[in-house]
């Protein structure tokens, strides 16, 4: 919402410094977005009228003109279509400095002398006019100061309004708000009915009386439409940011920033009676004023005539029974759409109006005689015109009623956190303008009771009076402490450890975190996740965020190629965040992904430069499970986004809770970088399930250790060897390693040789060499029968 | 041979003995089983019984001193060889060590797993919430019926089934209050979505809500827990202002305004000259949202506020530009490591 300082202040005079004032507004919840003045710096601009005007002999396009500046009769030339003797306008005389620090000299044009310049709107930032110079009223006088004729000492305020304040939406609203928050009276508007000059009527039809329970309409017959609005009015409406368009929809304009009450003019010529209010029916259409042709598939409520929709109610006219300039009879109309009738229409549409939101936010329903009178007086004055009698379509029975509400002192205090004097809050519902029912005194205790005002929209319950009390007396009044509460203990599950824990352990295996937007684009996901149909926006912002990522994987890879063209050369990430899996409900699982690329190490002297490899994610992933204290196993896998041969399950307890390899080598090549780039994938909860640790035995004991050398089919995988070996061998078994993988010379094509270090070490005993050799010959034929393995 | 004559030989052999080979052939020489001074010791027999005593005396004392110089060559030796090969062992310490870099934590979830500390510390329990919700937890249950203009404030993200992505973190109080009596203490912390992106708004970012229900909970327990937050967040004294505002879900309702950190309120572009920056909304929790929830408005209040932890983000680390979170520029993450 936007106003003049000047307009403002016809209603309300505070006792406080205008800027003062703006702060007060903020804080009381207007909240003060900016200000800018009416117009440009500029001095020794007067009123000036051309007094003659005559062709200049060498230019076409210019005129010499004798301007009487109220000190003499200076020559001026002027190049501005619009100059003609007789009008007043804005005269720069030499010495004046207008926008911009443009100063104004004697000067030669064409070699006639101009002794200063006349000037457009523009030229004095007084709008964006630029097409001539300044026409302004007769009745100044030449010479005046132009900055005091025009009142120009004046700031525009833009105010951003939150939308349960809707009665501010007016001049009228705005200086009740001012006259509260500084117990300073308002001067009303003082507007007689205008009587009607001739007996006719339109009839109008209410048949939603729920969305319109009230609607003013008026004939005013023999307007003149074609004169134009008077400065004044053009001025006032520039200086609360609307564009003057014809005197009708600017006195409509001007009642609704004054007092709050939309209005709209038709052709009485175009109507077809009776006027209708009803809901819109499945495909009827409409030509907005704007041009624009809407159907409606979702029953607005509209303004019909018997021919069909002429306005969406409370929102836009229609183009055909819009006033035009040769418009003779108008019908006005003035009414209170209930707030839910154009909520929500004007956005399905894409038709915000000016109208539409002060209908949504909720406009006075006790407003529209006022509004009616002020309007039909204003346009008399400017277009004349034989007003007939305004005609009221009511349905009382849907009317607002004014709600009435209970306050607590007990429950104010309590609420409040303070002990507010209950002779404070008297005064404060008073200037708020409640109607006080009753007020009494229970138990020591006081209990106001009151009627809400009809422009109050928002006050319903006794928690709204707490926060107007608390608006008056100040939010920054009350004072500050902490809630007392009892001393609980947080519960610290056993089993499961926290996200922060879990990117703690990511962070020390050296990936770093990154954020990615959940919304991908689908060509992104397709290509690592293709199979799966993403959910999608229904309005995204743009189509590169318009699925809802259901791995971790795209947004990496993008990631990782918006780093490499950054010519990073080394790239560990990791992110943990939800995915989104289609189905009924969607799942939305937090997972955790990882991506390794580039260098192994950082390029170091005494390092040999290799690249990251399959067993460089492996092992940290291996540390960052061994940190669940889970067992972890790992089996080859089919997966369409991962190198065939370089692609692993990770498997605990049993369920595959995530996936690890190398992204195949086709999306390597399709995202355009070079070397392999490893990734995995891992249901974040089931990383967070911790194992119960507990103590068993620690043996006293010396182990032995003894290697074995074996060789085996090459299909085998060692991960079987390990089991073989686990379960043949038992709790004896205390540590293994496999230090040794080889294929090649010496060893059958078909075949590999592996090196196995087995500790063996018992609870309770030394191992004698008998034994020793007893479990060594058993784990050998246990490899040697489920695998086929000899030794080397 | 003579004793002096011996030992003269001997104190030139062991002081030039170049290392301990040569040092213990000389021992041998000298005192092994046919050593010269064990061999003199061996013909003591042949001398006249009253020589003997002397004679045997000085073979001995010889014999101790020959032991002691060859004991003084051998420690001599010994360190010198230390000595090479410690010089041998040097290295250059100024050469860069070996290391495997560490990773970093974003620096949004840096700021948030410091909010979340601060009130984790107080016996705050964290929530979490799914992103994805409907249109009851997101708008409805918070008092914003369809078509209220309040969701015009939130720009969503719908997916045409009724679903949408959350706008705000606030969802989860209704969730927490529909499951659980006061007294409720919680924050909230997670991505929302809203349909708008510039230099201080992004589609996605994170809000952290906080929720307390109790008896007695009032607005002055809101204004000291709001301010002594946002004092332990930047570690400074600051001045916090609250501001009357809206939101359909708390009533009374504030936006919070904090001095501005950039320029401890002075005015600067940070603040667009005003010295405060508006961080975040909260209220009393409106008691139409209490009861939707099965929570006797009569007996309990509370306060709820929400702030962008992102936003908080920007102020701690002088980050101009939120975008740049979400770009995820390693050169501009690992500043925050």
């Amino acid at each position: 919402m936007k106003y003049n300082e000047m307009w403002l202040r016809e209603w309300v005079r505070p006792d406080i410094e205008p800027d003062a004032l703006l702060e007060q507004l903020t804080m009381a919840g207007l909240e003060v977005d900016g200000t800018t003045p009416v117009a440009g710096s500029f001095n020794g601009v007067v009123v000036g009228r051309v007094v003659a005007v005559a062709p200049h002999p060498n230019a076409d396009k210019l005129t010499v003109c004798q301007v009487d500046d109220g000190e003499e009769t200076r020559q001026v030339v002027c190049g501005a279509p619009n100059v003609r003797a007789g009008l007043t306008t804005a005269y720069a005389r030499v010495g004046a400095v207008l926008p911009g620090d443009f100063r104004i000299r004697q000067a030669k044009l064409r070699d006639v002398v101009s002794n200063g310049m006349l000037c457009s709107a523009a030229e004095l930032e007084l709008g964006d006019d630029h097409d001539g110079i300044l026409e302004l009223a007769d009745d100044l006088v030449p010479g005046q100061d132009l900055r005091l004729a025009l009142e120009l000492e004046d700031r525009i305020v833009d105010l951003e309004l939150t939308p349960n304040r809707g009665d501010c939406l007016s001049i009228r609203g705005l200086a009740r708000e001012v006259g509260v928050l500084n117990n300073t009276p308002v001067t009303e508007l003082s507007v007689s009915p205008t009587p009607a000059t001739c007996e006719d009527t339109f009839e109008v039809r209410l048949e939603d009386e729920a969305g319109c329970p009230r609607y003013l309409g008026r004939v005013i017959r023999g307007v003149d439409i074609t004169r134009p609005s008077p400065p004044w009015l053009r001025e006032r409406l520039r200086r609360v940011g609307l564009r003057s368009i014809d005197a009708v929809v600017d006195v409509t304009n001007l009642v609704m920033i004054e007092l709050g009450q939309p209005m709209h003019a038709f052709d009485l010529n175009q109507l077809a009676a009776p006027i209708v209010v009803r809901r819109a029916a499945a495909g009827e259409k409409l030509r907005l004023l704007d041009g624009r042709e809407v159907m409606f598939d979702d029953q607005p409520l509209l303004i019909t005539d018997a021919s069909g929709p002429v306005a969406i109610a409370g929102v836009m006219g229609g183009e055909r029974s819009g006033v035009q300039p040769d418009t003779r009879d108008v019908f006005l109309e003035c009414a209170f759409f209930h707030p839910l009738a154009v909520a929500g229409t004007a956005r399905k549409y894409g038709l915000q109006t000016d109208a539409s939101h002060r209908y949504e936010r909720g406009v006075d329903y006790a407003l529209q005689h006022l509004a009616m009178d002020r309007a039909t007086a204003l346009l008399l004055d400017i277009v004349g015109g034989e007003p007939g009698p305004v005609t009221e379509a009511v349905a009382s029975d849907h009317l607002p009623v004014p709600a009435e509400v209970t306050l607590r002192e007990g429950r104010l205090n309590e609420l409040l956190g303070v002990t507010i004097d209950p002779a404070e809050v008297d005064v404060a519902l008073e200037r708020l303008g409640f109607d006080l029912l009753d007020r009494s005194t229970v138990a020591g205790t006081v209990r106001w009771t009151i009627r809400v005002p009809s422009h109050r929209f928002d006050i319903a319950r006794e928690a709204d009076l707490v926060e107007e009390i608390c608006r008056i007396y100040g939010y920054n009044n009350v004072p500050s402490r902490l809630p007392r509460t009892d001393l609980g203990l947080r519960e610290v599950p056993l089993d499961r450890a926290s996200i922060t824990a879990l990117k703690g352990q990511l962070v020390d295996l050296g990936y770093q975190e990154v954020i990615t937007y959940s919304f991908i684009d689908p060509r992104l996901q397709d290509l690592l996740a293709p199979g799966v149909a993403p959910l999608k926006l229904e309005n995204p912002m743009s189509l590169d965020q318009s699925v809802m990522r259901t791995s971790l994987l795209p947004s990496l890879a993008d990631v990782l190629k918006a780093n490499v063209s950054r010519q990073q050369d080394r790239v560990r990430l990791f992110e943990v965040g939800r995915c989104f899996l289609p189905g009924d409900p969607v799942g939305q699982p937090v997972m955790l992904g990882a991506l390794a690329w580039g260098r192994r190490d950082p390029e170091h002297w005494a390092t040999a430069s290799a690249p990251v490899d399959f067993f460089d994610l492996k092992g940290d992933l291996e540390r960052l499970l061994a940190w669940t204290g889970r067992r972890v196993s790992f089996a080859p896998l089919a997966d369409p986004v991962l190198h065939p041969g370089q692609a692993a399950a990770v498997i605990v307890g049993g369920r595959q809770i995530g996936r690890l390899g190398r992204l195949h080598p086709e999306i390597e090549q399709r995202l355009d970088i070079a070397g392999g780039i490893f990734v995995a994938e891992l249901d974040a909860a089931c990383v967070l399930a911790q194992a119960r640790r507990r103590h068993g035995t620690v043996s006293r004991f010396p182990s032995v250790r003894r290697d074995l050398a074996i060789v085996v089919d090459r299909a085998v995988p060692a991960g079987e060897i390990v089991s073989i070996l686990e379960k043949s061998l038992g709790k004896v078994l205390v540590d293994l390693r496999l230090f040794d993988v080889y294929q090649g010379k010496g060893i059958d094509s078909t075949e590999k040789s592996l090196g196995v270090g087995l500790t063996l070490q018992k609870p309770s005993a030394t191992l004698t060499e008998e034994e020793i050799g007893q479990y060594m010959q058993t784990a050998i034929e246990a490899l040697a029968n489920e695998a086929g393995a000899r030794l080397r | 041979m003579d004793i002096d004559l011996i030992l003269n030989e001997a104190e030139v052999a062991v002081a030039g003995a170049p290392d301990e080979r040569a040092l213990d052939e000389i021992r041998v020489h000298y005192l092994g089983k046919k050593g010269q001074l064990t061999v003199l010791l061996k013909g003591l027999g042949s001398l006249d019984p009253a020589d003997r005593p002397s004679a045997g005396a000085a073979i001995n004392e010889a014999k101790e001193r020959v032991q002691g110089w060859i004991a003084a060559r051998r420690a001599a030796l010994g360190s010198e060889q230390l000595a090479q090969s410690l010089a041998e062992e040097a290295v250059d310490v100024t050469l860069p060590g070996r290391q495997r870099p560490a990773g970093g934590l974003h620096p949004v979830t840096q700021a948030m797993q410091r909010i979340e500390s601060i009130f984790v510390g107080s016996g705050y329990d964290v929530v979490a919430g799914e992103e994805i919700e409907n249109d009851y937890y997101n708008f409805e249950a918070l008092n914003i019926p369809a078509h209220h203009p309040a969701r015009a404030m939130h720009d969503t993200f719908y997916f045409g089934d009724g679903t949408l992505l959350r706008t705000h973190t606030s969802p989860s109080q209704v969730h927490t209050m529909e499951s659980q009596q006061p007294p409720i203490r919680i924050i909230c912390p997670g991505r929302v979505y809203r349909r708008d992106s510039d230099l201080t708004h992004s589609p996605m970012f994170h809000q952290v809500e906080g929720l307390v229900v109790d008896r007695g909970i009032s607005f002055a327990d809101l204004k000291g827990t709001v301010e002594t937050f946002l004092k332990r967040f930047f570690e400074a004294d600051l001045g916090v202002r609250f501001r009357p505002s809206y939101f359909p879900f708390t009533e009374p309702s504030a936006e919070v305004d904090v001095e501005c950190v950039m320029c401890a309120g002075k005015g600067c572009r940070t603040c667009s000259q005003s010295g405060w920056i508006e961080v975040m909304g909260c209220g009393l929790v409106h008691p139409n949202v209490l009861e939707m929830s099965g929570i006797d408005s009569e007996i309990y209040s509370g306060f709820a506020f929400g702030f962008g932890g992102d936003r908080l983000a920007m102020l701690l680390y002088e980050v101009e530009d939120l975008r740049l979170f979400f770009e995820n520029d390693l050169k501009f993450l690992k500043q925050f490591n």
